[in-house]
C-alpha cells in the first residue's frame, strides 16, 4: 500500500493497518464507483458469487470476525442462526446508526467509501440469503444518504445491485432508510421496529430473536457497517490470511475513535489487540496536552465502563492468574472485558486531570436520560433519577448520602431491562462511582439536605 | 446368573409422555403443559407473580419488568457428557444472576423458578420504586383507589417510603381523549395494555405514546377520539387510576360497593357482567372473564344501559285507571281487579305480548298464565339490529332462545302480526303486556289499540304503553331479579339480583304468579325463584336436571344454536397464533 498517498496531515499512523479505512482521506479518492473499480473494487464480490453461500459463511466464521457495533458476537455464528428450514424471506440489515458517543467510524465509510459498504453488504445478502437489503442511516448523515443512494445507483447500473446481479441470477434490492434521530435506534430490534414504521421499542428476547422472528417476523440479519465492510476484505485475503491480523479470539483490523484529551484524536484502524493503552495513547496519539496527565479512559464507547489510568487489574482465573496495569491493557475484545469494561463500539474517550468526574457523569446521564425510549419501567424512569441525581451534584447540591442513591439507581436499572440500554446507561455510573467515590463525596456536603426529617425517621422505622 | 439393570423411569420421561413439563417453582415440582408461559405455570403453583402489563388477552411486550423472577436449568452439557439426575430423578438447577420476565418467557423440562428471594425481592422493590418516583401520588381522590394494583404492590413489594427528592416530571392531567374516558397522564405507568387492547382486540389502535424516556406520555392520535365503543375496556384494562370512566368518575368509592355477578341484556350475547351497587342504586357495570362469551370484555353501550333504570320514571306502585286517570293502589286490590277484569272477556279475546327480554322463569310463568287465560295469542316483539362483529349480536333480545323452548314460539312476528290484526278487527278485546313498550318496539298506535277494552301491562319504566294502559303493575329492572336467560350460542346463563327493586315494585315472575293464582283461584306453591325453575326443569326437557347452582357463575351450554361469536373467533385465532395466552 506504500503507493497510497494521503491527503496532507490526514496521513496514517506507521502503527495502523488500514484495510477498511485504506481509502478514507485518501489523495485523489472519490466516492464514483470508477473510482473505486479502478481500485480493484468489486473483484470480490465477482469472486463470492462463484462461491456457495455456505462457504462465504464458513470463512466469515473461520476469519474470527467479530462485531463491530459494541457486542463483539462472532459475525458468521450470528449468520448461521437462520432457521435451517426458513420458507420466510430473510432480510439483511446494515446498521449504520452510529450513535454511542465517542463513536465516529462508520461515518467516515458512509461518506467516504459506499461502495466498500455496498460490496460487503451485496457479499454478506448473498451469503445469507438475502434479497432485500436495508441501510439504516441515522439521521444525522443526511448527505451520506444521499452519497449511498447514489452509490447504489451506480452498482446497480454496473450490475452489482438490483436483478441477476452479474449474470448468477442471485437479486438484491439495497434501500436506504433514514432514522429519526435517536440512540436507540442502533439496537437492533430497536431498528426492525422502527423500520417497520413503529416507534423504536426494542423487543423482548426471547421470542424476538432477529435472526429467527426479526423485520416483519421474518429471519433478519442486523450487522454493523464495519462488519459488513470486513466481509469483503475476509473474501479477498482468505479466512486464514485475516484471521492472522490481530490475535488469537480478536482477529482483524478494528478502527479505534480516540476523542478527548489527548494531542492527536482521531480515528485509527489498527490490528485488534496488538496494541496496548500506552502505545495508543502516547505513541499513537501523542500523549497527554501539555502540562496535563492522563486520569481515566472509557475504552469503548460512552456504555463501556471508565478505567482509572492508575488501576491495576486482575486477570484470569486460578495459576493463569496476573495482574495487570492500564497502561498493559491490549485493545481487544477479550482483554478489556477481563478489565471489567468492554471494547464496544472502539470509542476511545480520554479523560485528563483537568476533567471533573461529576461532570462527566453528569453529562452522560443527560443523555442516556434523554435518549431513554421510555418503554420498561427502571430504564425509563431511572434514567432521569440518575440525571436529577447528577445534576445535583454537579450544583453542589447533594448530600452524601445521594452517592449511594445514585449508584442503588444504577444497580435497580442493571440487568432488569428490555435490552441492553439498561446496561449501557448503568455501566457507566456504577464505575464512575466505584472509581471515583471518593471524589464525588468530596463535590457533596453534609449540609445539605438528603432527606426530610419525617422520611428519615420514616427509613429508620421501616428498616429495624 | 444375569444381571439385569432395572431402567427407572425419569420424571421428564413420564411428563413427555402427557405433553408435560417438569418445573420447580419455589421449591415444589409441578408438571405443566409444554409451552405454558411461566407467569401462568407460577399461578398454578398458586406463586401469583406481580405483573402491570402482561395479560393473557393481549400481546406480551414485557415493558413493566414487575413480573421479574429468578430462572434456573440444568447445567449445558459438554459434547459426549451425559446429564447426572438426583435421588428424586432431576437434574440439578444451576441459578441464573440476573432475573428474567415471567410474563414472555416459557417453561421447559427441568426449569427451576423462584418467586421470592433477594434477587427477585430486590427487583420487585426497585421496579416499584421507579413506578412511584414521577406518580403523583393522588389516591385521595383517585377513582381506582382500592383497585389500584400500584396500591396493592407497593404495600406488598415496595420499599414504604420514597428517596425521591426531586421534582416529578409533570404531563398532561385531565385530559379528554373520548366521549367516556378520560385520562391521567401522571398517574399512567406506561404499560401499554390499552394501547393493545385498541390495536388488536377493538381494531381501533387509536392509542399510542409520544415523547420518550421519564417524558413518554399516552396520547390519542391527532384528530381522533377513543370513541370506540369497546373504548370503556381500557378502563378496567388500566391498572391504575390514568384512565378513568366519565360515567363514574367522582361518584363512589369502589370500597362501598357491594358486587353481584350477573350478565348483561342488551343482546343476545349475553356478556358476563359484574354489577357494582351500593344502597338502592348501580354505580358501574363491568365485564366479568366468560371465555365461551364475552372474553374479558363488553361494548361501551351495553355497559352503560343501566342508566335507563335508574330514573324518575321508574314505576313504584300499582295503578288502575278511574276515570281515565291512573290512581295509586294496593298489590292486593290491582291484583283482583285484573283478575276480574280478565274473566270478563272470552278466551279467545285475550292476548298475551310477552317480551324475550323476560327470563326463562317469567316466561314459563307467563305459559302458564295463558293456559290459564286458555289463549293461544302469545307473541314476543323480535329486536333486530345490525351485528357489530365483535360483542354485540344482530338480536337485541337477550333471551329469544329461551323463548323458542319455553313458549316455542318460533315465528312469534307472525303471531304478533295476528294479534296486531285481531285488535284492528275487534277479535282481541283484552292484552296483557309484560315488559314491552308495543309503541315504542312493536309500532303498535293508538288507533291499533281503539278498540281495545282492557289493557293490563306490567313495566318496570314509565312508558306510552303503561300510560294506555287500565293497570299498570310495577315490576324489576335486570339488576333487580334473579333468573335464568339462553344466549345466542345456547348457553344458559344467570342473573343474580343485585338491588331490591324501588318502592313498592316487585319482581316480574312473582307478579305473574300472583295474577295467574287469582285467575286461576288456586293455592301458591312457588314461593322462591328455585321453586319456578324446579317446575321448569321438569316440564321442558331441555332444563331437565337444571338448577340455579347448576348454572354457576360461568353458565352452562344447554342447547346448541350453531352460532358463534366473533370476537371469541378472532381470539381463538390469536391463541393458536401463539400471540396471546388466552
Amino acid at each position: 500500500m506504500a503507493d497510497i498517498q494521503y491527503l496532507p496531515g490526514k496521513e496514517p499512523h506507521p502503527r495502523e493497518h488500514r484495510l477498511i479505512f485504506k481509502n478514507i482521506d485518501r489523495q485523489g479518492w472519490d466516492t464514483s464507483i470508477a473510482t473505486y473499480i479502478a481500485d480493484g473494487g468489486y473483484e470480490q464480490l465477482k469472486k463470492a458469487v462463484k462461491m456457495e453461500p455456505g462457504a462465504i459463511t464458513d470463512e466469515v466464521k473461520k476469519s474470527g470476525l467479530r462485531g463491530r457495533g459494541g457486542a463483539g458476537f462472532p459475525t458468521g455464528v450470528k449468520w448461521g442462526f437462520i432457521p435451517p428450514n426458513n420458507t420466510k424471506p430473510v432480510y439483511l440489515i446494515c446498521n449504520c446508526d452510529e450513535s454511542e458517543p465517542g463513536t465516529f467510524k462508520d461515518r467516515y465509510i458512509v461518506h467516504q467509501d459506499p461502495h466498500q459498504l455496498i460490496e460487503g453488504m451485496v457479499i454478506s445478502a448473498f451469503a445469507v440469503g438475502s434479497h432485500t437489503a436495508y441501510l439504516y442511516m441515522r439521521e444525522e448523515f443526511p448527505a451520506a444518504a444521499e452519497t449511498m443512494e447514489a452509490a447504489i445507483e451506480e452498482a446497480r447500473e454496473k450490475g452489482f445491485v438490483g436483478k441477476n446481479i452479474l449474470g448468477t441470477g442471485f437479486d438484491l434490492e439495497i434501500y436506504v432508510h433514514r432514522g429519526a434521530a435517536a440512540y436507540i435506534c442502533g439496537e437492533e430490534t430497536g431498528l426492525i421496529e422502527s423500520l417497520e414504521g413503529k416507534r423504536p421499542y426494542p423487543r423482548i428476547k426471547p421470542p424476538y430473536f432477529p435472526a429467527a422472528l426479526g423485520l416483519y417476523m421474518a429471519p433478519t440479519i442486523v450487522n454493523n457497517v464495519e462488519s459488513l465492510c470486513h466481509v469483503k476484505h475476509i473474501i479477498e485475503m482468505g479466512s486464514d490470511a485475516y484471521a492472522k491480523l490481530g490475535v488469537e479470539r480478536n482477529t482483524g483490523t478494528r478502527i479505534l475513535c480516540v476523542s478527548g484529551d489527548v494531542k492527536k484524536p482521531g480515528y485509527y484502524e489498527v490490528q485488534v489487540g496488538t496494541l496496548t493503552m500506552r502505545e495508543l495513547l502516547y505513541d499513537i496519539c501523542g500523549g497527554p496536552k501539555d502540562g496535563r496527565e492522563f486520569k481515566a479512559v472509557i475504552p469503548g464507547g460512552s456504555s463501556s465502563k471508565i478505567l482509572r489510568c492508575d488501576e491495576t487489574f486482575k486477570i484470569g482465573r486460578g495459576e493463569d492468574a496476573k495482574d495487570l496495569d492500564f497502561w498493559d491493557i491490549q485493545m481487544d475484545f477479550d482483554t478489556l472485558a477481563a478489565c471489567g469494561s468492554m471494547a464496544g463500539s472502539g470509542g476511545v474517550i480520554v479523560l485528563d486531570d483537568s476533567r471533573k468526574m461529576s461532570w462527566v457523569l453528569n453529562n452522560i446521564n443527560h443523555f442516556y436520560a434523554h435518549e431513554s425510549c421510555g418503554q420498561c419501567t427502571p430504564c425509563r424512569e431511572g434514567n432521569g433519577w440518575m440525571k436529577k441525581l447528577s445534576d445535583r451534584i454537579v450544583n453542589g447540591e447533594a448530600a452524601p448520602e445521594d452517592i449511594q442513591t445514585l449508584e442503588d439507581v444504577a444497580y435497580q436499572i442493571d440487568g432488569k431491562t428490555i435490552c441492553a440500554f439498561g446496561e449501557a446507561s448503568s455501566w457507566p455510573v456504577e464505575a464512575i462511582i466505584a472509581k471515583f467515590r471518593d471524589e464525588l463525596t468530596a463535590e457533596t456536603s453534609e449540609n445539605n439536605q438528603y432527606l426530610s426529617k419525617e422520611q428519615l425517621q420514616r427509613e429508620e422505622f421501616l428498616t429495624q | 446368573m444375569s444381571e439385569t439393570t432395572e431402567t427407572q423411569t425419569l420424571p421428564k420421561d413420564l411428563a413427555a409422555e402427557k405433553g408435560l413439563v417438569n418445573v420447580q417453582i419455589d421449591g415444589h415440582w409441578i408438571q405443566v403443559p409444554r409451552g405454558t408461559r411461566m407467569i401462568e405455570a407460577c399461578k398454578q403453583a398458586a406463586a401469583e407473580v406481580p405483573h402491570y402489563c402482561y395479560h393473557p388477552k393481549l400481546s406480551s411486550p414485557g415493558n413493566c419488568r414487575m413480573c421479574m423472577v429468578q430462572m434456573g436449568m440444568p447445567p449445558r452439557l459438554a459434547p459426549g457428557q451425559d446429564p447426572e439426575y438426583n435421588n428424586e430423578g432431576y437434574q440439578d438447577i444451576g441459578w441464573m444472576p440476573r432475573p428474567v420476565i415471567a410474563c414472555a418467557n416459557t417453561v421447559a423440562e427441568n426449569m427451576g423458578i423462584r418467586t421470592q428471594g433477594e434477587l427477585v425481592e430486590k427487583t420487585r422493590e426497585g421496579v416499584m420504586e421507579f413506578l412511584l418516583i414521577n406518580h403523583p401520588l393522588d389516591c385521595p381522590i383517585c377513582d381506582q383507589a382500592g383497585e389500584c394494583t400500584l396500591q396493592e404492590y407497593s404495600v406488598e413489594h415496595g420499599r414504604g417510603t420514597s428517596r425521591f427528592i426531586e421534582d416529578k416530571v409533570k404531563k398532561p392531567k385531565n385530559v379528554d381523549i373520548g366521549p367516556r374516558v378520560n385520562l391521567d397522564d401522571e398517574r399512567c405507568v406506561m404499560c401499554s395494555r390499552c394501547v393493545r387492547f385498541m390495536d388488536e382486540v377493538a381494531d381501533d389502535a387509536v392509542l399510542g405514546f409520544t415523547e420518550r424516556g421519564t417524558h413518554t406520555t399516552l396520547t390519542c392520535h391527532p384528530d381522533r377520539k377513543l370513541d370506540s365503543n369497546y373504548g370503556m375496556n381500557t378502563i378496567d384494562l388500566c391498572p391504575v387510576g390514568a384512565l378513568t370512566s366519565k360515567d363514574f368518575r367522582f361518584q363512589m368509592r369502589v370500597w362501598f360497593l357491594k358486587e353481584t355477578k350477573s350478565i348483561d341484556v342488551n343482546c343476545a350475547t349475553g356478556c358476563n357482567t359484574t354489577i357494582w351497587t351500593r344502597g338502592s342504586q348501580v354505580y358501574r357495570v363491568t365485564p366479568r372473564r366468560n371465555d365461551a362469551v364475552n372474553s374479558e370484555w363488553m361494548p361501551d353501550s351495553h355497559r352503560l344501559s343501566f342508566h335507563k333504570f335508574q330514573g324518575n320514571d321508574r314505576l313504584t306502585d300499582p295503578m288502575v285507571k278511574a276515570d281515565g286517570k291512573h290512581e295509586v293502589s294496593a298489590w292486593n286490590q290491582a291484583l283482583d281487579a285484573s283478575a276480574e277484569a280478565l274473566k270478563q272477556f272470552d278466551a279467545a279475546e285475550v292476548a298475551i305480548i310477552a317480551s324475550a327480554r323476560m327470563t326463562n322463569e317469567e316466561l314459563f310463568l307467563t305459559k302458564t298464565l295463558a293456559q290459564v287465560l286458555g289463549t293461544e295469542s302469545i307473541a314476543t316483539v323480535a329486536r333486530d339490529d345490525q351485528a357489530d362483529g365483535k360483542l354485540i349480536s344482530a338480536d337485541r333480545n337477550p333471551n329469544t332462545q329461551g323463548v323458542n323452548l319455553i313458549l316455542g314460539t318460533e315465528g312469534s312476528a307472525g303471531r304478533l302480526i295476528s294479534i296486531k290484526n285481531g285488535l284492528q278487527d275487534g277479535k282481541i278485546k283484552a292484552l296483557v303486556i309484560l315488559q314491552e313498550d308495543v309503541f315504542e318496539a312493536a309500532e303498535f298506535t293508538h288507533d291499533d289499540l281503539a278498540g281495545c277494552e282492557l289493557i293490563i301491562s306490567v313495566a318496570a319504566v314509565a312508558n306510552h304503553t303503561a300510560e294506555a294502559s287500565d293497570i299498570v303493575l310495577p315490576s324489576s329492572s335486570f339488576a333487580e331479579k334473579r333468573g335464568s336467560m339462553i344466549n345466542v350460542t345456547g348457553r344458559l346463563q344467570r342473573l343474580n339480583q343485585a338491588l331490591q327493586p324501588p318502592g313498592n315494585a316487585r319482581e316480574d315472575w312473582e307478579i305473574i304468579r300472583d295474577l295467574t293464582l287469582k285467575l286461576a283461584g288456586e293455592q301458591n306453591d312457588l314461593f322462591i325463584i328455585e321453586d319456578v325453575l324446579k317446575l321448569l326443569a321438569s316440564s321442558v326437557k331441555e332444563f331437565e336436571g337444571i338448577t340455579f347452582s347448576k348454572i354457576g357463575d360461568q353458565g352452562l351450554p344447554l342447547i346448541d344454536t350453531g352460532e358463534t361469536i366473533p370476537l371469541l373467533e378472532a381470539e381463538k385465532q390469536r391463541i393458536n397464533n401463539g400471540e396471546i395466552v388466552g
